[in-house]
């Protein structure tokens, strides 16, 4: 077993448990960073597969790192999405969550002793 | 004198390794925020500190030194400031828990 | 051979954290400590990288896994209710798909072990019928590097050979953006209760903000530095835009940077400079050269330098948008 093999091996398992996540999981945050997770997998399995020659192929260097920033978008996507299906289906934890917000504020608001 | 510059690096190296995992060893084992705080700020500047020197005595040229020494210098102090960041944070949304065996919500739940 | 073992060790730590990280990323009890393993996970994931020998992705991993994307999330984290307590699934529905994960891991190994399927490459400079396998492609590029105006393999996939997938990436950057702007309205009966911006951080404090303005022109050098290395060596548009990003959000953060807002003329003209500017070459080389995003050789090196700063300043704004401009930016 080489250590590219593991690799690959540990490309696949990351996948999987993002999968198992996402099946398992009803949170919302969490269901989101288990997508996540499953993109990491794939990454690793094509930075593996770069390694295959010796000067490790740029095509797939450059695909991830495009991979990278894209995903990171969709997730500020997703996130803008679920909260804002959170505030506007439940007005009243919208409510709770600004009163709380505005605690949160006050009180780091104050000033500096 | 290059074993002996040698057998330093490593011992430098192996004590900024020890004081890591004491370092990680109070973060999981500590009761609260600014306990693990203390535990993680002070053992990490230091070991740092070591591992940096170790490894610019082996890296045997005097700009990588420079280099290490700058990052250890920036790590100092963006710690040194994020910990006050967060002992101030806890400390300005929770002022009761301020005693060593008190339980910060939020913060703890699981350790 | 034992040489071999020790070689192997850290490979073996690094996937065990990062087995460790990922499952606690999703199961960890608090919702923070998940967060914050995730966190983590980035970083030994940006390690991998190093390990693998892919330093730009890297450097790109630890700009956004660690700083953008920890921001990112606990800033949702702060406006979505506690998770509630009572959702548990039964075990067998949490056994069931594991059961499925150990079976697809079995059937996934039991086909790289046989099959010896990493030494595709020996086969596919023996057999070149095996034709647009990624050896070959890989050999393509460094056949063609002279011409690509860059000394960096990758930069020269991203901005000359593939400059397509790097164009299309930013128009979905901006895409992001204007999904993200489209569902301002309906959160903005929440924003509007509480009389100021949600998002700020502590009162300015002085050892906070003396430390961000040593910080800020920092930042900024390195990102400038790793723009103009990125034609040489591992850096380039991404990764300075990542890290310019994560530079802006400490900023905000610590009250030092006035709000990015959309209805600045500016700040919209920063954010699609970069597109704009890559469509205009495209469309020249297609009237005056050899097509769509062909680069005459000649020119190659200084159009991307181009490109590439104006896209590191379209990608930066948009990122710390995405992250972080956008609830100020509701009381413009």
């Amino acid at each position: 077993m080489s250590s590219l093999q593991m690799y690959m091996l540990l490309g696949a398992l990351i996948f999987l448990l993002g999968l198992h996540g996402l099946l398992v999981l009803t949170d919302p945050i969490r269901r989101l960073i288990a997508v996540n997770l499953m993109g990491a997998g794939t990454f690793m399995i094509m930075v593996t597969l770069a390694r295959r020659t010796d000067p490790a192929d740029p095509v797939l260097h450059a695909l991830v790192v495009t991979g990278l920033v894209v995903a990171i978008s969709a997730t500020a996507f997703a996130l803008r999405l679920i909260t804002a299906n959170l505030i506007t289906e439940t007005p009243n934890l919208a409510e709770n969550n600004a009163a709380q917000s505005d605690t949160t504020l006050s009180q780091q608001g104050s000033p500096p002793t | 004198m290059s074993l002996l510059l040698d057998s330093l690096a490593w011992l430098l190296m192996i004590f900024g390794l020890l004081f890591f995992i004491t370092g990680a060893l109070g973060l999981i084992r500590f009761p609260d925020i600014y306990s693990r705080l203390h535990a993680v700020t002070k053992t990490d500047t230091l070991g740092l500190g070591l591992l940096a020197a170790g490894l610019a005595i082996k890296s045997e040229s005097v700009s990588t030194a420079l280099l290490l020494l700058f990052i250890w210098l920036l790590v100092l102090a963006s710690g040194a400031v994020s910990c006050q960041l967060l002992a101030r944070y806890s400390l300005e949304s929770d002022p009761a828990a301020t005693g060593i065996s008190e339980h910060i919500p939020g913060e703890s739940d699981d350790r | 051979m034992s040489l071999m073992i020790v070689d192997f060790v850290p490979d073996l730590i690094l996937a065990f954290l990062v087995i460790c990280m990922a499952w606690g990323a999703m199961h960890a009890r608090s919702r923070h400590d998940a967060m914050a393993m995730f966190v983590a996970f980035g970083l030994v994931v940006a390690l991998i990288w190093a390990r693998l020998g892919a330093p730009d992705l890297a450097l790109a991993e630890a700009a956004i896994g660690a700083g953008l994307t920890g921001v990112l999330l606990l800033q949702a984290a702060r406006q979505i209710p506690a998770e509630p307590r009572t959702m548990k699934k039964t075990t067998v529905q949490f056994i069931l798909p594991l059961v499925f994960i150990v079976l697809a891991i079995a059937l996934f190994a039991s086909q790289l072990f046989s099959d010896d399927a990493l030494n595709i490459s020996e086969q596919a400079r023996i057999r070149p019928d095996v034709g647009l396998s990624a050896p070959s492609m890989s050999d393509r590029v460094h056949l063609a590097m002279p011409d690509s105006g860059v000394g960096h393999p990758v930069t020269a996939v991203l901005l000359n050979f593939r400059a397509w997938d790097t164009l299309l990436e930013l128009l979905v950057l901006l895409l992001a953006l204007s999904g993200l702007r489209q569902l301002y309205p309906s959160s903005q009966s929440a924003q509007k209760k509480s009389d100021g911006p949600l998002v700020r951080g502590p009162e300015p404090w002085p050892l906070l903000l003396a430390w961000s303005r040593f910080l800020a022109p920092l930042l900024i050098v390195m990102g400038g530095y790793l723009l103009w290395r990125g034609a040489d060596a591992p850096g380039g548009a991404f990764q300075a835009g990542a890290l310019l990003a994560a530079a802006a959000v400490v900023l905000r953060l610590a009250g030092l940077l006035p709000a990015l807002r959309w209805s600045s003329l500016t700040v919209r003209l920063a954010i699609n400079v970069g597109a704009l500017l890559f469509m205009t070459v495209a469309a020249l080389t297609l009237y005056f050269g050899a097509g769509w995003l062909h680069y005459p050789a000649a020119q190659a090196g200084i159009l991307i330098l181009g490109i590439e700063v104006f896209a590191t300043l379209s990608i930066a704004i948009t990122l710390t948008l995405l992250v972080i401009g956008e609830y100020e930016d509701l009381h413009t």
